[in-house]
């Protein structure tokens, strides 16, 4: 051992009722690295890192840090002892300011009395560090999840010395903030600040760490240096069998008939959509690209009838609408799963089986109860489809991990059986394994006649499952590519220079 | 302190809650001859001071996103505390320091247990509740009257505003204890931290704030300001008894909603119950003046009232909810904020 070890975990265990989420781990930080925390979903990523800064209390095992045996029992003594953490489900309140959320536990005062002035004024420096231009004055709950996520790092950041956790920051991310969080990472590292990454993302592990811990099904796999594992040796140790990274495939066959099953004339809502006009046809998988903000998950809340349509009129099969609402959508055959799962999607104190009949019961109406040996059928079938990772359909779903929470929720839409499943950010936070399994998933859907709109960040993946792909930017369509075409290259030009028919939007300085 | 009075989603209800009152006075006014005097408007605050302390206390508990149900029971108690020992010939000053003292101990008991154990507060307060009357009664069935000095003359001295027109010392307690909470929850650490747990108790368990002390406190603040308020209104009733205010937690918890302090928790002003408070005091003394009333009348319209604001509230937060949604779209920037994302430098 050198003297360059910061923080040691030694020997951990926990054991949830009915899971045995950590056994044995042992796993070392050193001085000025970023050292990425890799697994599937549910592999006990996050509880290992619960367990250090104190919200579980670990059955067994030691932490050192510098040297010093520790025992965090909260998270509070954790930051006290210089461990700052950002947990995967963001950590702040909603009602207060974006400053207040920033600084509390630790305000400034004045003569005893909390400093509002300052405090307004070091958020606002603060999240300039970050490269964002907020009024932190405003409460949280007006942002996106991406803003709250990147108040929640400046909060650690600002908090951090010694240890920065960062438990999948980037999950609701653009590449944009990404890089602005590497940079500030990459400074923090060099001031010889230990940082713990975890991510589902392979490129930002290579991006940004230096050694990689792996774990798998709560046990240690192994501690490796990031420049010497080489991604497919990182994925089979993570899924625990050989794994080689596919070549870059797209969608072959066309799977559509000419049948239109949605289609949007000019939908708009004002401040938030453009008119967007496109048509799904049955069978066919459509993208939706775009940076974040640009009006894409927007646009599939209008369909879905989460936000009103001003105008424009929205087709489904032979019946159109002028206006839209969730209860409607469902009868109609739309499945949506949802951006954001903390606020829109899981109920948290119900069970897997109720979150995965959720949608269909209410398809069929509260009247038409389901009974419960059909709901187990259904819950069973898709817990072995999506390889959820429980010890039983009667777990309360928030003790799921993230990434097997998210998969509840696809579950959820594709029990309804929909005609038109609309997916936004289907894969966030899931491990690379069920990615793919996702994906076969979403082309054999397809195959089977159902037609799909997809919103993804990950553009490979669009490309790998889309027909077409509506290209939209600042809140407006701006174009449409598919075949051949649709290589990130090309997206990314669109979405740069608005397809070229825009020129108001044409990019300076770039 | 710098007032900020553009009206948003936030102190909506505390603007209604004073158009409310001003219509309200303004109706009385019109409608009966002598109700537009400095006195009426004194005697809202001399005949609720207590239930405004009360309330404001309480206004703490339920910011957290709990509830208090004994603060009536124990107003009850504190009466009757300190009329045994009073007629036992205690120096006043004494009694009312035990009774602090009772207050502070049985919030903090409460809170206690309901952060601990984790139980419920609507079981724990409400087994407070009947603890707090039941040991009245094991104190005295009666009803004793107060002749202690000391509470006389407080009881009795005026202090005169506005001409001869007066209040009385316990107003001046109960706007000292709203000032005092108004800066508690806008200026300390402990005040906004009430808040976060009121936004949501984990993440602010995961910020790293002490959750279960601030818990604790919030319950020991409604079991004093309970107390205080029971000395208060000892000093109006000047007697002890313990079928003193049956009911009265129901309309602490109106006034704090009324007010603008969200059941939900997480949102609100702490004037808010002293406006709650004199809202319904104003109802009350019109159905006085009316006088042919029933003063039941107090109770229907309150109950109507409350009806009106919880849907307001309720209005206010789906606004919340639904903007969320619209914001993510409006706060990224435009075209003027591009060269923050330059999308070809991905
Ligand atoms: N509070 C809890 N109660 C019961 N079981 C839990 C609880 N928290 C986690 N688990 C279980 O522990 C296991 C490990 O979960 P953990 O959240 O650590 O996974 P993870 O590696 O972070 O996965 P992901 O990538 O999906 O976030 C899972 O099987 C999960 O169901
Ligand atoms: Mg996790």
């Amino acid at each position: 051992m050198n003297g360059n070890v910061l923080l040691k975990m030694d020997n951990v265990s926990k054991t949830f009722p009915g899971v045995k989420a950590l056994s044995g781990v042992s796993f070392t930080l050193r001085k000025g690295e970023v050292h990425a925390l890799m697994g599937e979903n549910g592999a006990g990523k996050s509880t290992l890192i619960k367990v250090l800064t104190g919200v579980h209390a670990m059955d067994k095992g030691e932490v050192q840090l510098k040297g010093r045996t520790i025992t965090a029992r909260s998270p509070q003594e954790a930051q006290t002892l210089g461990i700052s953490t950002v947990y995967q489900e963001i950590n702040l309140c909603p009602n207060l300011s974006v400053a207040e959320n920033l600084y509390i536990g630790r305000v400034p005062k004045r003569r005893g009395s909390i400093d509002w002035k300052r405090m307004n004024e070091d958020s606002e420096r603060l999240l300039k560090r970050l490269n964002l231009n907020l009024d932190v004055k405003q409460p949280l709950s007006g942002f996106s999840v991406a803003i709250q996520q990147m108040v929640a790092i400046a909060r650690a950041v600002d908090m951090s010395s010694g240890v920065l956790i960062l438990d999948e920051p980037t999950s609701s991310l653009d590449n944009q903030e990404v890089q602005q969080l590497f940079d500030v990472m990459r400074k923090l590292r060099d001031e010889g600040m230990g940082i713990v990454f975890v991510t589902h993302f392979l490129d930002q592990v290579y991006d940004i760490t230096d050694r990689i811990t792996i774990l798998r099904n709560g046990a240690l796999v192994g501690e490796y240096e990031t420049s010497k594992l080489s991604k497919s040796s990182l994925v089979s140790n993570m899924i625990g069998r050989e794994w080689r990274e596919e070549d870059e495939h797209r969608k072959k066959e066309k799977s559509y008939s000419s049948e239109v099953m949605m289609s949007t004339q000019a939908l708009t809502r004002v401040g938030s959509v453009k008119p967007v006009s496109l048509s799904v046809r049955k069978g066919e998988v459509v993208g939706l690209a775009g940076l974040l903000g640009s009006g894409r998950s927007e646009f599939a809340n209008l369909i879905f009838g989460i936000d009103q349509s001003d105008s424009g009129i929205l087709t489904l099969g032979s019946e159109t609408f002028q206006s839209m609402n969730p209860k409607k959508a469902i009868r109609k055959g739309v499945g949506f799963c949802p951006e954001d799962r903390k606020v829109a999607g899981i109920v948290g104190e119900l069970t897997i089986r109720e979150n995965i009949v959720l949608a269909l019961q209410a398809k069929k109406g509260i009247f038409n109860y389901i009974p419960l040996k059909k709901q187990q059928e259904i819950a069973r079938k898709f817990i072995d489809l999506l390889r959820i990772k429980t010890p039983s359909m009667e777990q309360r779903i928030d003790n799921l991990s993230g990434g097997n929470q998210q998969k509840v929720i696809l579950a959820r839409w594709l029990a309804t059986d929909p005609s038109l499943l609309i997916l936004d950010e289907p894969t966030r936070g899931i491990d690379v394994g069920s990615k793919g399994e996702i994906r076969k998933l979403i082309l054999d859907l397809a195959k089977s006649g159902l037609s799909i709109l997809i919103i993804s960040s990950e553009l490979q993946e669009m490309i790998e499952c889309a027909d077409r792909i509506v290209v939209l930017r600042d809140r407006m369509q701006v174009g449409e590519i598919s075949g051949d075409h649709m290589t990130e290259t090309n997206i990314m030009k669109m979405i740069a220079e608005g397809g070229g028919t825009h020129e108001q939007y044409s990019q300076t300085g770039s | 302190m710098k007032l900020n009075l553009r009206i948003n989603q936030n102190n909506i209800i505390i603007f209604s809650t004073l158009l409310l009152i001003v219509l309200l006075y303004g109706a009385g006014s019109v409608l009966y001859t002598g109700f537009f005097t400095w006195q009426v408007f004194f005697n809202l605050f001399i005949d609720n001071a207590y239930l405004i302390i009360v309330a404001t206390g309480l206004a703490f508990v339920i910011i957290t996103g709990g509830i208090d149900l004994s603060v009536a029971s124990v107003v009850a108690f504190i009466s009757v505390v300190s009329a045994a020992l009073l007629q036992e010939g205690m120096n006043a000053y004494v009694v009312m320091a035990i009774c602090l003292i009772i207050g502070i101990m049985f919030g903090a008991a409460q809170g206690y247990l309901i952060q601990r154990f984790n139980l419920h507060p609507w079981i724990v307060t409400l087994a407070g509740m009947f603890l707090a009357r039941g040991a009245s009664y094991f104190i005295t069935t009666q009803s004793i009257v107060i002749e202690n000095a000391t509470y006389t003359a407080i009881s009795k001295f005026k202090i005169n505003l506005v001409g001869s027109n007066f209040i009385s010392v316990s107003v001046v307690i109960a706007l000292a204890v709203v000032a005092v909470a108004v800066y508690v929850a806008k200026y300390t650490e402990f005040g906004r931290s009430v808040f976060a747990i009121g936004g949501s108790e984990r993440s602010a368990m995961l910020m790293g704030l002490p959750v279960p002390r601030i818990t604790v406190l919030v319950y020991t603040i409604s079991g004093f300001c309970s107390a205080l308020g029971g000395i208060v209104f000892t000093f109006y009733m000047l007697s002890g008894y313990n079928l003193h205010l049956m009911g009265m937690e129901m309309d602490a918890i109106a006034a704090c909603v009324i007010g603008g302090i969200l059941l939900t928790g997480g949102f609100g002003y702490l004037v808010g119950p002293l406006l709650g408070v004199i809202c319904s005091g104003i109802i009350q003394t019109i159905v006085m003046y009316q006088g042919t009333l029933s003063s039941w009348w107090t109770k229907i319209a309150v109950g109507f009232l409350l009806f009106l604001f919880i849907l307001l509230q309720r209005v206010i937060v789906i606004r919340r909810q639904r903007r969320r949604v619209i914001s993510h779209a409006a706060e990224k920037p435009t075209a003027s904020g591009g060269d923050r994302r330059t999308p070809a430098s991905i």
